[in-house]
């Protein structure tokens, strides 16, 4: 697992000294934190692509005496992987970010949620952390500043997908089942213990780090209008050169198609098993929040895939780890999976497979959380874009 | 369970209740403890939990059952846990889990006679760019091949 390509991009793999962050804004106000970071247009980049600055500010602004920064890194969606090469590679760009969070937001402590397949990080984390208490960059008085006190713990999580979801994953740090809570209330006024919570991602607090440095006007004239910055895109499947990439948002599917070698692309998969399946017809669209969004996953197909299986892996993965708290995810996922089973066997009629696919978009309307509205995703997508693949039954094999 | 047995798991409980504290928010480190040292959270450990932190026993169970990595029942010395999504699926797990299994004498989902090994599937490791991946314990090997697999497994044994 050790680092095998130099990595380079324009903001996050562009180079970044620890602690360099934290010194920036001790010399800076709370307010022009704020305003660097909603200059910068920063969304979240856990996948709901909320705006960072507005969560800030609704915890900023709370008056509570006990609050948190909590760091997402759950990393659960099939298919991503760039939060663990942060970890690994940059821990302090992650951890100077939630010190600025928890300066600028007024909270006291940072817990980072670490989800169990990476425990192998757990130690080096650990390690990093008390470097960083020796070094005064966390601990009280931090860097000298009288009452800048900020501490960070991991928690580990337990193998459950939903527990990224950010009101489970709360609820996995109370000591409970990680099932989502209904919202609102929100995290940022009741999260953690009842007290105001910011929870972000493991690459957003990366970006803030940069962002804190070179400010908010700098990291907008990249990526689009609607998108700005970079992203971390974490592409695997069917390419000479899968790996982790930093690149402007905007870009688009073919050219990452070309930038990592994949060739006979018949389809990709963006946003992970709960993201969409797109076809050759897609592969001119661009990656932003304003086109196809995505928290950074991209699962590349080749001719030789059979797309009716690899909707199977989907079905089976949420079928496994959805939370069973409400009716349309906890069904509605089986029956979707029955279908996919229908149509392996041949055994189907078009009505049925029409009504799976509005069961689907009920989903999509009535689920709790962000599970279930998106596990149809793949389900519609790939029934939609492959079609004559999967109704025909003219499709490859997937290697198995 | 012996009772000097019962008598040291009560004490390590305790010690981890001092360590952690007795919040509810302490629960899932303190199942991770005891589970780290028994490879699973047997009964008597789940109502000596449930007393200590003032809960009801049901209630330590109901949390064990949701989280895929806690135990109930006894499992094997190392835990294997095979990646079993789209891109581990698309570069050859299916052949490492036949290996695994023939090598082994076991099924996915079983624990070897002599307790060394329990083999199970887990969802996306994060190691798709690396694939076909799986877990040992705390340990993950990438770019496995059924004969890679079997090596490992071996080596541990
Ligand atoms: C089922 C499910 C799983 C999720 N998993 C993650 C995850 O692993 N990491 C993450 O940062 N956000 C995940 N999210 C999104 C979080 O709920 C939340 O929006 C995010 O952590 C907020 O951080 P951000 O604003 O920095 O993106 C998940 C959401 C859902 C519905
Ligand atoms: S949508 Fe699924 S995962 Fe979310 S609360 Fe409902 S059952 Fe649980």
């Amino acid at each position: 697992m050790k680092n095998k390509i130099k990595r380079s991009g324009p903001v996050l793999f562009s180079g970044y000294n620890r602690g360099e962050a934290i010194r920036k804004v001790i010399t800076m106000s709370r307010e022009d934190i704020l305003f660097n970071i909603k200059e910068s247009r920063l969304k979240g980049r856990g996948g709901a692509g909320f705006p960072t600055s507005t969560k800030w500010m609704l915890v900023a602004a709370a008056s509570s005496e006990e609050k948190y920064v909590i760091c997402n890194a759950d990393e659960g969606e099939p298919g991503t992987f760039k939060d663990r090469v942060l970890l690994v590679e940059y821990p302090e760009m992650v951890l100077d970010g939630m010190v600025v969070g928890g300066y600028t937001m007024g909270a006291k402590k940072g817990i980072i949620y670490l989800r169990g397949e990476y425990e192998y990080i757990l130690k080096s984390l650990q390690d990093y952390i008390v470097q960083m208490r020796k070094d005064n960059l966390l601990g009280k008085n931090i860097l000298g500043n009288e009452g800048f006190d900020f501490d960070i713990e991991i928690f580990l999580g337990s193998g459950a997908y939903v527990c990224g979801e950010e009101t489970a994953l709360i609820e996995s740090l109370e000591g409970n089942r990680g099932e989502a809570r209904n919202r609102p209330p929100f995290p940022v006024s009741t999260g953690y213990l009842g007290n105001p919570t910011s929870v972000n991602n493991v690459e957003t607090f990366a970006a803030v780090s940069h962002i804190v440095i070179k400010g908010g006007e700098w990291y907008r004239k990249m990526g689009t209008d609607k998108s700005s910055g970079s992203k971390l895109f974490s592409i695997s499947g069917d390419c000479e050169r899968p790996g982790v990439y930093e690149l402007p948002w905007g870009i688009t599917i073919n050219d990452v198609l070309i930038m990592v070698g994949a060739k006979n692309t018949k389809a990709v998969q963006v946003g992970g098993a709960s993201g969409v399946c797109l076809s050759k017809d897609h592969f001119n669209r661009s990656l932003a929040y304003e086109d196809v969004s995505t928290g950074g996953s991209i699962i590349i197909f080749n001719e030789s895939r059979n797309m009716l299986s690899v909707l199977k892996n989907f079905m089976e993965f949420f079928v496994e780890e959805s939370c069973g708290q409400c009716t349309p995810c906890r069904i509605g996922n089986v029956k979707l999976l029955e279908g996919v089973e229908m149509l392996e066997k041949g055994e189907f009629t078009f009505s049925y497979i029409n009504r799976l696919k509005d069961l689907g978009r009920t989903m999509q309307l009535a689920s709790k959380c962000g599970l279930g509205q998106s596990s149809p995703n793949s389900f519609i997508s790939i029934l939609d874009n492959f079609k004559g693949e999967i109704l025909n039954r003219t499709g490859g094999k997937n290697g198995n | 369970m012996l009772l000097m047995e019962k008598n040291n798991l009560t004490e390590e409980i305790e010690a981890l209740v001092k360590f952690y504290g007795s919040n509810r928010s302490a629960l899932l480190t303190i199942l991770h403890e005891v589970q780290k040292k028994y490879r699973y959270v047997p009964d008597f450990a789940q109502q000596e939990i449930a007393r200590l932190l003032d809960i009801h026993p049901v209630e330590v169970y109901s949390v064990i059952s949701f989280y895929a990595f806690l135990n109930s029942t006894p499992k094997g010395k190392n835990i294997v846990r095979l990646c079993q999504t789209i891109t581990c699926e698309m570069h050859g797990k299916k052949e490492i889990a036949t290996a695994v299994e023939r090598e082994l004498g076991i099924k996915i989902g079983e624990t070897t006679k002599d307790n060394k090994f329990t083999v199970e599937y887990a969802n996306c490791l994060g190691m798709c760019d690396e694939g076909p991946a799986m877990a040992i314990n705390d340990r993950v090997f990438t770019h496995l091949t059924p004969e890679k697999a079997i090596n490992i497994l071996n080596e541990i044994r």
